[in-house]
């Protein structure tokens, strides 16, 4: 039999890669008497900017200085332990790059089981164990804390959270077994899945306190100290700690119900972690911790071998990593300073782009339109923005001040923009309409002014073909809502020079978007995706099969919403719109749906009413439909809305629309909020072999997003 | 408009435990500025009846002004401390009496009228900021004589202290020297010190300096008890060859901070806070750089004569110990044996350390403990001498004396 030592080193062999968080032991004297304390600190040897992790090597010096503490405190020379992190990082959880290597079963599961081996004798030592959540503590480095006695926290702490389910994991050191067991399992819910499943979202370390993770809160300036001060008061007795009774009645089986609802609505099934999680969070009712860490392993290990987490991690990766350092990206140094920004036109569009430039660039925004109550309305709803943001206090007075004063509108564009050193356009999706505001605005902006288009489809080349200086164009494609959706399509037109394009890398990383650099084909990427996807599905409608099997067919994907409820948010119209453009562009492949056109034409803006309060077909536009009497099953609903996207994105690769599958992932993911556990979509094309049967290869080499060969 | 002087009054005082400055020392990885933000924030922990918004201004001294002791320290650290945006600070800088400097500035905004409350403390982390660091002389001083070249270094003007005091031997500053551990180990065993301090959770990565990762400073780290004459006799004089001062008999280099409470005593008593002890009057005087630790003895003169007291209405002295023989000379001035038990009955910064600029509140401090304990004493000073040739001297009354005084 192995000691969990040798079984984690044997781990580490694996991951020579890893970066070993050490745990160092240092003894002092607590205040009032209290006696000798050890105090583990759990620190990388890097400043706060590398976060402290946990892998297999980190473990097993975790492991080590618990033999020296365990020893310790057998011979009665320590009173209690402690374990706090470097400065503002407590330790984030496992190390992410650990698991990615693991290609068996069994080191799966030794994951697990090492994780809980290591922290179990946390709370197995004959002395009380203390958590000092001084900052930044997730996953891992959560459940670490939960194995003590008891836990203090920082009011300063930013971010806490139990962040497995979200990429694809169950917290599986002890997180679904031992919070609910100390909170209840309605708050555990709220942290596991509620929390996790909402983009991560993160707890501040008040609500921590308030949720009864942390019986005690102190400020950053000296928490160290009044941490060990009230460790000191609780040995002595001083202080006792009082938790309110968790209620493992009804309300249990309430909150993992609820639990259930919430990952539903999300998820659709289609992703497996929240599921294990609420299990493991149900069995653990009856309050036996070690049935609940067996659980724990085996759903760890499970989940790791499987796909889903594979395309998890491969999908924060790109939003962490690919997002911030856009593939094809022209260096920075050759970008030009934005000084002043110009938007042509005044309508809602128009006005969401100008409170986001001056928002972000914090420089003068002009909008200039056809007369002044386009520009007032304009402006008008541009402070109309900002003094919402400073009723919920999102900016302060002076900020609000600053920012109104930024954008005004005028009807002169010379003097708009005569100093502006970038305008983007938003009127009307025409190429004349288009090409003609370009060159007004090219007759009185500098020869080297950045003139950006935030058309959706129409060529950009086309659009600057006509100017003196062609080389200064670039798309710039924004995602409806504008400040929610991350994603930024940058096209390169055909004569876009390097600066004109590096300068506008550096204004969309100022904006806080995902930018990614795009080819200048029909559509870019994600509409060209969408519209091919639900094409499909119209086409599959317009065939015979009913809306409510079509729309079931694809709901195991998990998607954020449904492909008609999708067409509604659009807009029918431009719906109609997008699909014309592409069947021009490619009729063999894009459909134009009748139907849509009927529906477009009766001025209705969906296939649904909520009328009765419940989505119920609209009859009205039912009556307008024209089917065929093709029905395929859900199942061929899916094959076949899948071989579409496969063909498409493999067709957009070989077009070079984009550097690698990767940025077609990362679009999907930031641009129409398609879920981690597809990585995308690729990973799951790949997965499901829809990529072998439509392109007869795959998309992403295997260990990519994948468990590796 | 009329005006009426106020007094003034010591209400509180706190100091982080002191360190030993250098890569090993307990505060090495320790910002100095985080040091008086400690002590700061212990203050106003232990007094809880004060609103921090009362406070009228935030004196902090640091003899070098650069880096984590620079950025005017005395409103950064009141920022960093939590005190609310409305409360002014500013730095100060006199060297070693800087802290006692802060306490007598805000003392003359309270007595005129202009300060209600205010904050004055003190840091020097002389392992972050080296004596003398960044220092550029006027080169005037040296050409046109106007002190000697042993003025910038406070070991030479030590030493020049002996040969002016040849009576006042190495062996006597010794015998000081074992005395000032002896009383600190005591006044440590008594619990006479620790009641002050307020403990400082310390970092460590470098494993030079011993276990690793965060610890507690909860004591000071310069003390050596059990310190021997003969343990001091073979010591090095790194200041002159064949000299008398040693790292022995006199405080070395060290890293801490200091805080008190001044106020009005009305608004003290007002507010319920404690009053520990009552200003009577304050002096510093200028004597020649070379001999910077004469200081203490025109200083003092100089405050008893505005008092209208004579040294013999004094019962309890805090004189720093930046050097025996410095300690040793006003003694000897004063008529006072080397072993009075009215001086540093506590020991003295050749124990605890002198982590420059912060020390002037620790004598304080300790003065208003002994005044809590001694009824009997009417009043007690606390004096230092200060770098550049400079004495400076505080004359306390004690708001618990009980009018049997002790002769």
């Amino acid at each position: 039999m192995t000691t969990t030592t040798e079984m984690l080193l044997k781990a580490h062999e694996l991951f020579p890669d890893e970066v070993v968080t050490t745990a160092h032991v240092r003894h002092l004297d607590l205040p009032l008497g209290a006696g000798r304390f050890a105090l583990i600190t759990l620190d990388n040897g890097f400043d706060h900017t590398k976060p402290t992790t946990f892998g297999p090597g980190s473990l097993a010096k975790l492991n080590e200085a618990l033999d020296q503490v365990e020893r310790e405190a057998a011979a009665g020379e320590i009173v209690a332990v402690g374990i706090t992190g470097k400065p503002f990082i407590f330790a984030v959880g496992a190390d992410l790059k650990g698991v990615e290597v693991l290609k068996e079963h069994s080191d799966a599961l030794a994951i697990g089981k090492g994780g809980h081996d290591v922290f179990k004798r946390i709370a197995a030592l004959p002395v009380p164990s203390f958590a000092f959540y001084n900052g930044a503590a997730m996953g891992g480095g959560v459940e670490v804390g939960l194995h003590c006695t008891y836990r203090t926290v920082s009011s300063g702490l930013p971010a806490f959270s139990l962040p497995e389910c979200f990429l694809g994991l169950v917290p599986g050191w002890g997180g679904c077994t031992l919070l609910p067991n100390l909170i209840g399992a309605g708050k555990a819910v709220q942290v596991i899945i509620e929390n996790s499943m909402a983009q991560n979202k993160q707890l501040k370390g008040k609500q921590v306190f308030e949720l009864g993770i942390a019986d005690a809160i102190f400020e950053p300036a000296d928490f160290v100290e009044q941490s060990l001060l009230w460790t000191a008061k609780v040995l002595t007795g001083a202080v006792t700690v009082e938790r309110p009774e968790i209620d493992r009645g009804q309300a249990w089986d309430d909150a993992v119900a609820w639990g259930r609802a919430v990952v539903d609505g999300k998820v659709h099934g289609a992703a497996p972690a929240p599921y294990r999680a609420l299990d493991i969070i149900a069995q653990v009712k009856d309050g036996d911790l070690q049935a609940g860490f067996d659980a724990e392993d085996a759903a760890l290990a499970d989940l790791i071998m499987g796909g889903e987490l594979r395309s998890g991690i491969y999908a924060f990766n790109l939003v962490q990593k690919r997002g911030k350092r856009p593939a094809g990206a022209p260096d920075k140094s050759l970008a030009r300073p934005v000084t002043k920004v110009g938007v042509v036109g005044a309508g809602l569009m128009a006005s969401q782009l100008a409170l986001l430039f001056a928002r972000r660039l914090q420089v003068p925004v002009v909008l200039t339109d056809i007369d002044q109550e386009r520009i007032d309305k304009g402006v008008g709803y541009v402070h109309g923005e900002i003094d919402k943001l400073l009723a919920k206090g999102r900016v302060n007075g002076d900020n609000a001040n600053r920012l109104k004063a930024l954008v005004t509108g005028s009807l002169d564009k010379a003097a708009a923009f005569g100093d502006a050193d970038f305008v983007i356009e938003a009127v009307f999706e025409e190429m004349g309409v288009k090409q003609q505001v370009f060159a007004e605005v090219e007759a009185v902006v500098s020869p080297t002014c950045i003139l950006a288009t935030n058309t959706s489809s129409l060529s950009v080349s086309e659009m600057a073909s006509k100017l003196e200086h062609p080389e200064r164009v670039v798309g710039f494609h924004f995602f409806n809502p504008v400040a929610v959706l991350p994603l930024l399509e940058i096209v390169r037109g055909e004569k876009t020079d390097d600066a004109s394009l590096a300068t506008a890398f550096g204004v969309a990383k100022k904006l806080k978007k995902t930018a990614v650099l795009v080819k200048d084909a029909p559509a870019f990427v994600v509409n060209r995706i969408l519209t091919r996807f639900m094409g499909e599905i119209q086409q599959i409608i317009d065939e015979g099969t009913p809306i409510a099997v079509a729309e079931k067919g694809v709901e195991p994907l998990g998607l954020p919403m449904s492909p008609i409820v999708l067409l509604e948010l659009v807009g029918p119209a431009i719906a109609l719109h997008v699909s014309e453009t592409l069947h021009t562009a490619f009729p063999e492949r894009f459909f134009v749906s009748e139907n849509l056109a009927r529906v477009v034409q009766a001025g209705k803006r969906g296939f649904y009413t909520w009328a009765s309060g419940q989505q119920e077909l609209d009859p009205e536009v039912v009556a307008l439909l024209q089917v065929g009497d093709k029905v395929l099953t859900e199942e061929q609903v899916r094959d076949r809305a899948l071989d579409a996207v496969a063909q498409e994105i493999q067709l957009m690769l070989d077009e070079g629309v984009v550097a690698e599958a990767q940025d077609i992932d990362l679009c999907l993911i930031t641009g129409a909020g398609w879920p981690f556990h597809l990585g995308g979509i690729t990973p799951y094309l790949d997965r499901e072999g829809v990529s072998e049967r439509v392109n007869g290869k795959r998309f992403l080499a295997q260990g990519v997003a994948s468990v590796p060969a | 408009m009329p005006r009426t002087a106020r007094d003034v009054v010591f209400v509180d005082g706190v100091r982080t435990p002191f360190g030993k400055a250098g890569p090993k020392g307990i505060y090495a990885e320790t910002r100095a500025d985080d040091l008086v933000i400690k002590a700061i924030r212990e203050l106003l922990r232990r007094n809880p009846n004060l609103d921090p918004a009362l406070v009228d201004e935030v004196a902090i001294a640091a003899t070098t002004q650069i880096g984590d002791q620079g950025l005017t320290l005395g409103r950064s650290a009141s920022l960093l401390a939590g005190l609310p945006k409305t409360v002014p600070g500013y730095s100060i800088d006199r060297m070693c009496a800087g802290a006692m400097t802060a306490v007598t500035s805000v003392a003359g905004g309270i007595a005129m009228g202009a300060l209600d409350i205010a904050v004055a403390g003190g840091v020097e982390h002389m392992g972050r900021h080296p004596m003398g660091e960044g220092v550029d002389p006027n080169p005037r001083f040296l050409s046109e004589k106007l002190v000697d070249e042993s003025a910038l270094f406070m070991g030479m003007t030590a030493e020049n202290l002996h040969d002016r005091f040849p009576h006042l031997t190495k062996e006597r500053c010794d015998a000081y020297a074992v005395r000032s551990q002896e009383k600190a180990a005591k006044a440590y065993a008594d619990n006479n010190i620790q009641p002050d301090l307020v403990p400082v959770a310390v970092r460590r990565t470098n494993p030079d300096g011993g276990e690793t990762g965060w610890g507690l400073a909860t004591a000071d780290e310069p003390m050596r008890p059990g310190t021997t004459l003969e343990s001091l006799t073979g010591l090095k004089t790194p200041f002159r060859p064949h000299g008398r001062i040693t790292a022995g008999n006199a405080a070395g280099l060290n890293d801490g901070a200091t805080a008190s409470l001044i106020a009005a005593e009305d608004v003290a008593r007002e507010l319920g806070l404690p009053v520990k002890m009552r200003m009577v009057s304050y002096a510093f005087v200028g004597v020649e750089p070379e001999v910077m630790g004469i200081g203490p003895v025109p200083a003092t003169e100089k405050a008893l004569a505005k008092a209208g007291l004579t040294i013999d209405d004094i019962g309890a002295f805090e004189i720093n110990e930046a050097f025996a023989i410095q300690v040793l000379s006003m003694l000897d001035h004063f008529g006072i044996a080397d072993d009075d038990e009215r001086v540093n009955p506590y020991g003295g910064a050749i124990a605890f350390g002198h982590p420059l600029a912060s020390s002037g509140v620790r004598l304080m401090t300790q003065l208003a403990r002994r005044f809590e304990q001694r009824p009997d004493v009417r009043y007690g000073l606390t004096s230092m001498c200060i770098g550049m040739g400079m004495g400076a001297t505080v004359i306390w009354e004690n708001p618990h004396f009980d009018g049997n005084e002790a002769k």
